[in-house]
């Protein structure tokens, strides 16, 4: 698969892998998908991948990553890993329901999709797509843009597995699911992996996503995600990426909203070769409400590439985005947000917030927060700064007996503090302020286990309690 | 401050554009249509050396490999670029010497646009270089220029008198291969005004360039260049009109700044082309690269830029700062109505340290039209302690316009400062009631208003621009209400 | 000697602000400096705090028998000294109470001594707002966002009360005060006051200096010291202005 740098060779490998895979995994097609996959197809074949030309694709090189040979599982690794030996669980006062994924693959394809206690339907897409075909024909495929960006085209053909939660009308649940893709391949890897999150009306869910990598292994993950959310419903959804850095993780999520409904985003970035999330949220009824936040902590040559647009097509509603990085050593981000708010979106309460910190002359942050603007009754701003860390402040600080390193810990922890903050499951919080410190004190790199079931004893820090919260 | 207020309601209420006449006078043209024959005739009607007709060429060759640039935030028609006269000039009998024996119908014509020759050298001391249909008509002051050293005239006479000058600075902030348009210009360019500010000079006065098209079917595509040399000022204020036409005319310039150690050039202007009519007929289409480079310390190029008028506006004037302690500003009001569109803005290239960059920018849409900022602050490795902020509002008038902003940063230093502030929002109805319960009517309370709003960027223009500025605002917009 | 400050000269940007100021402090005394704006008292207490940019260009400070010229700002604050700034700045994110307690630990880890336990820290905390009467919720906020002129001063005064300074130095402590502010604050540094410590208080004004009476007053006038003298010298400088050193 070298053949990404040469677009037409590569294209012509997919062509006949299609080919393959349309006699064999997708003969148990219904029409829908079958001929959404060839539609989808289609499209690939014509758009071109992007370059450092490409509008949005400026500052994001995926040409080293394109460059490397993947391997690409058709069915589920037949080589039987048993997850519980991936990691384990060791995490107090953090219980959720979990669905693992392998490589792309759910770790209970086979199975149907399962009822849990608390009324949730969950499992594998693969099970969906068999179980739930007027499900998937109402949502699959309908909000994520096949048409205009070749990852999500291809990803939309090759779509195989993934997680699939269906809360149904008026359920709320309490206790989180997590999705935790875990990557840990033996050759490099390629992979597309395709969720699905049907919330019903007035249905409330708190979902935890992480993406891991517990081995070095180079992988690439397509990864799509379509999250419908149905009138008064909400969602809060927190994505934690702990990759190593010869990963590329493409984290497309696309979140259709109707009237009343709230999601609150809340991505985590603390390690990861190349991560490009793009966020794309459609607030389509009355009073619809959308906040998202994210952070980013990267250093030696990581690259981070957070995406966010908000497509404001109803009245009333608001949307608030507060995204803030700090980059060592090589380290580079991009944050590019687009607020569209169209002719009919009046009253419109639109934010978009950028804050970077370089702390070495090779980091470098770039940042594009555009509006869009089309109604007249709207309150609209957005701000974007890089800089370092206040020297005024670091004065005070070290002025009252802290050292310097400690110092530029703090604000840094501090600057950071404002999107953990925003974290409304508090063991979760807890647990991710203890992995920023790491983070930031260096002490995190990949752990061996996946970011929730970190089993690395805890270390002591002299600012570690904040004794405001006893 | 009352009769001030009085003027513009009076203006409010009169406003159309009052610029849209044509003017009678014997021109000299080319044929329509552009190949290397043109830009020869043209390079030879204007006696160029050799070197020039070369740069000429070679830009045209490469504007032949280019497509025209497609990500601004604008629809434009297709340009039938055979369909366009290249070379307009109002025919010269004999070398002038005095006002007096200039066309009297091309004086005529300026007295009309408020730029009386004779009353601008009488009274204001101003020095002015008017250029109509691409060719420089007449530049007053020179004598006293000259006696500070100053070089103001117009290109063509630049390119025979100091060819020096020309060919070294020429393409130097903005070559040829730039962009589409810089390309053409570099081509076809056949008049503009030169200045040269020698060793710590001070223009004693402001030096003003007067843009108007006139011919039907021409392309104006004026170049200008401004040198100051190590201490050298001048504040210098360009202002342009055309005539109405139901069919777009091609306005594409380069304007190139430099400025040496200790410099500063202050750069004015007030953009006024037919903007075409309440439904969106006819218009210019202002396409223009300006920009400036603070080669030495301390160096500073500001540019402030009132836009109201033009169909379509393409414009981003630009500093690359360059020299330690070098300074860029960017001031400016864009105001579209009707069916305009803008895309403009400013690009803050930080090279140097302690370099310090300021944007300012205030737009405001009414009617169909539609106005966009687009902007860059890059911050380069070398840039240490490099500051900069922007600012950028927008104001909506009206439910059927639109209102973008369009901002890049990329920092690669980690002692720069970059931050970037934008809100978009309404007027405030508060305001106008404010307005109306004083018996100010609706449209002088917008008027009124908007002045208020511009007022940061409108401050930074020369005393008799700024008033000229605030009528057009004014005037801009009206019929945007009801 | 607690603090000798010998024949200083600072600079800011190679341009020189204070040109050869000497003085002497011993443990017990307070000083008071006082002088118009511009002649270089703020200076004068970055340079004893180290701030960077301020330039010690000749002459040295000696604290404890040691020169503070090649000593780290943190090294001088956990050695005993403390400024009390005259614009204290906000620090987004960082709660008081986090703040106080890392300062606290690693003062107490460069004295070779174990952390404080959580609930003693928690009892110094509570008394030491009593003393300057700051209110619980202002402990919890961050550090100085959003804070009163008023609150932010008396927060200098608690932090001070927090980490018992040898030496503090309260630049313009009084500016901004209201009169009960102002007592508050007077009330902390005298209760805070034993033969072990010495203050210097910077002011502008006599005011503040009804309420914390100094053993000497220094007059600072364009970077040096014009004039020397007890109390009494204050109220002579209120009588009749800065002009009165001016034309003497």
């Amino acid at each position: 698969m070298k053949a990404f740098v040469e677009n037409g060779s590569f294209k012509k490998k997919m062509t006949s892998l299609f080919k393959d895979c349309e006699n064999t995994v997708f003969k148990n097609d219904t029409k829908y998908l079958s001929s959404l996959r060839y539609k989808s197809f289609q499209k690939f074949l014509e758009l071109d991948f992007p370059t450092l030309k490409t509008a949005d694709w400026r500052h994001t090189d995926l040409g080293p990553a394109l460059s490397k040979d993947y391997l690409q599982y058709l069915n589920k690794d037949t080589e039987e890993l048993d997850i519980n030996d991936i990691f384990t669980c060791d995490v107090h006062d953090f219980e959720t329901d979990q669905i693992s994924l392998l490589n792309g693959w759910h770790v209970h394809t086979d199975e149907p999709l399962k009822q849990f206690p608390n009324g949730i339907i969950a499992g594998s897409l693969a099970a969906a797509m068999g179980e739930h075909p007027e499900l998937i024909e109402l949502h699959f495929g309908k909000y994520a843009d096949y048409e205009k960006n070749i990852f999500h085209a291809l990803n939309t053909a090759f779509a195989m597995d993934g997680v699939f939660i269906y809360v149904p009308d008026d359920l709320v649940i309490e206790k989180p699911i997590q999705m935790i893709n875990i990557m840990h391949p033996s050759e490099n890897l390629m992979l597309h992996t395709r969720n699905l999150i049907i919330m019903g009306k007035n249905s409330r869910l708190n979902l935890v996503h992480c993406d891991d990598s517990t081995n070095h292994q180079a992988s690439f993950n397509n990864s799509l995600t379509e999250v419908f959310i149905d009138k008064g419903a909400r969602i809060d959804y927190y994505k934690l990426q702990n990759l190593n850095n010869d990963s590329t993780l493409l984290n497309s999520t696309y979140f259709h909203q109707e009237r009343d409904s709230r999601l609150m985003i809340n991505s985590i970035s603390l390690n990861g070769g190349l991560i490009r999330n793009y966020t794309h949220v459609i607030l389509n009824g009355l009073h619809a409400e959308a906040d998202i936040f994210g952070l980013y902590l990267m250093d030696k040559k990581q690259h981070v590439d957070n995406q966010v647009s908000v497509h404001h097509a109803s009245p009333d509603c608001r949307s608030n985005e507060m995204f803030k990085g700090v980059m060592d050593d090589e380290a580079s981000s991009v944050f590019n947000g687009h607020v569209l708010v169209d002719r009919d979106a009046q009253r419109t309460n639109a934010f978009q917030n950028n804050r970077n910190i370089l702390l070495t002359d090779k980091a470098k942050a770039n940042a594009q927060p555009f509006l869009e603007i089309y109604a007249d009754d709207v309150k609209c701003s957005h701000g974007a700064t890089v800089g370092q860390l206040d020297v005024e402040a670091l004065f005070y600080l070290r002025s009252r007996g802290l050292s310097e390193a400690s110092a530029r810990l703090l604000l840094m922890y501090a600057f950071a503090a404002e999107i953990i903050n925003k974290i409304g499951i508090d063991a979760l919080r807890n647990r991710i302020d203890d992995m920023v410190k790491k983070r930031l004190r260096g002490e995190l790199s990949i752990c061996d286990r996946c970011v929730l079931h970190c089993s690395q004893p805890e270390q002591e820090v002299t600012f570690d309690i904040d004794l405001s919260k006893i | 401050m009352v009769k001030d207020k009085n003027n513009i309601i009076d203006e409010v209420t009169q406003g159309e554009y009052k610029y849209g006449f044509v003017t009678d006078i014997e021109m000299e043209m080319a044929p329509k249509g552009l190949s290397e024959d043109i830009i020869r005739f043209i390079s030879a009607k204007k006696k160029e050396p050799e070197w020039l007709l070369d740069f000429r060429l070679k830009a045209y060759r490469h504007w032949l490999t280019m497509k025209q640039p497609g990500w601004a935030h604008l629809n434009i028609p297709p340009i039938d670029f055979q369909d366009i006269i290249y070379y307009a000039a109002p025919k010269k009998q004999q070398e002038l010497s005095s006002l007096d024996e200039v066309d009297p119908d091309l004086l005529e014509t300026f007295n009309k646009l408020g730029i009386s020759l004779e009353e601008q050298k009488r009274l204001s001391g101003v020095a002015v270089d008017a250029v109509m249909d691409s060719i420089s008509v007449k530049t007053t002051f020179q004598d006293t220029l000259e006696k500070h050293g100053i070089i103001f005239c117009s290109f063509s006479e630049a390119v025979q008198n100091h060819p020096e000058l020309v060919r070294k600075y020429i393409g130097s902030t903005v070559p040829y291969t730039d962009n589409y348009f810089a390309a053409l210009n570099s081509a076809v360019f056949s008049d503009g005004s030169f200045c040269y500010i020698p060793k710590g000079v001070r223009s004693p006065m402001e030096l003003s360039t007067y843009f108007r098209i006139n011919a039907a079917n021409t392309g104006q595509f004026e170049r200008t260049l401004i040198i100051a040399d190590e201490g050298g000022y001048v504040s210098y204020m360009e202002g342009c009109t055309a005539p109405m036409r139901d069919e777009n005319q091609l306005h594409a310039a380069v304007v190139e700044i430099v400025t040496m150690d200790d410099a500063e050039v202050k750069y004015s202007t007030v953009q006024n082309w037919y903007p075409g009519d309440k439904d969106g007929k006819g218009g210019i289409f202002n396409f223009v690269t300006k920009r400036g480079i603070c080669r030495g310390v301390n160096a500073k190029i500001s540019w402030t830029q009132v836009e109201t008028g033009s169909a379509i506006t393409w414009k981003y004037p630009s500093c690359i700062l360059l020299g330690d302690n070098s300074v860029g500003e960017f001031y400016s009001v864009a105001v579209t109505n009707n069916y305009q569109q803008a895309d403009t803005g400013s690009k803050m290239i930080h090279i140097g340290k302690n370099t310090k960059s300021t944007i300012i920018s205030k737009g405001i849409s009414a009617g169909h039209s539609n106005n966009s900022y687009r902007g860059l602050v890059k911050m380069t490795t070398r840039a240490e302690n490099a500051r900069n902020f922007s600012q950028c509002d927008s104001l909506l008038l009206g439910d059927k316009c639109g209102a973008h902003t369009f901002p890049y940063i990329e920092c690669e230093n980690k002692s720069a400062i970059v931050e970037h502030e934008a809100t978009t929002s309404k007027i405030s109805e508060d305001q106008l009631f404010y307005c109306l319960q004083r018996g100010i009517d609706m449209e002088s309370a917008i008027g009124l208003i908007v002045n208020g709003y511009a007022k940061e960027v409108l401050k930074q223009l020369p005393m008799e621009f700024a008033v000229e500025a605030q009528k057009l605002l004014s005037i801009s917009l009206e019929g945007s209400v009801g | 000697m607690l603090l000798d400050i010998k024949d200083l000269h600072v600079a800011i940007k190679g341009k020189e602000i204070i040109h050869g100021l000497s003085l002497q402090i011993a443990e017990g005394e307070v000083h008071a400096i006082m002088g118009p704006n511009g002649t270089g008292k703020s200076t004068l207490a970055m340079a004893i705090a180290g701030k960077e940019g301020y330039d010690v260009t000749k002459g040295d400070i000696i604290y404890k028998g040691r020169s503070l010229l090649e000593i780290l700002p943190e090294e001088r604050a956990r050695e005993g000294i403390f400024l009390g700034f005259q614009y204290p700045v906000e620090i987004p994110g960082v709660s008081l109470t986090n703040f106080m307690r890392t300062a606290i630990n690693e003062t107490r880890e460069y004295k070779g001594l174990p952390p404080m336990p959580p609930a003693e820290f928690l009892k110094k905390m509570e008394e030491k707002k009593k003393l300057v009467e700051i209110h619980s919720k202002l402990a919890n906020r961050s550090v100085n966002e959003g804070f009163s002129g008023g609150e932010k001063k008396k927060n200098e005064i608690f932090q001070m009360a927090m980490l018992e300074p040898s030496l503090a130095v309260l630049d313009e402590t009084d500016s901004g005060l209201d009169i009960d502010a102002l007592k508050i604050v007077a009330n902390g540094v005298n209760m805070l006051k034993t033969p072990q410590n010495a203050t210097i208080v910077i002011t502008h004004y006599q005011r503040l200096l009804d309420y914390i009476i100094p053993d000497y007053v220094h007059v600072l006038f364009e970077g040096r010291i014009v004039k020397s003298g007890g109390k009494e010298l204050a109220m002579k400088l209120e009588e009749k202005g800065y002009e009165w050193i001016r034309n003497d």
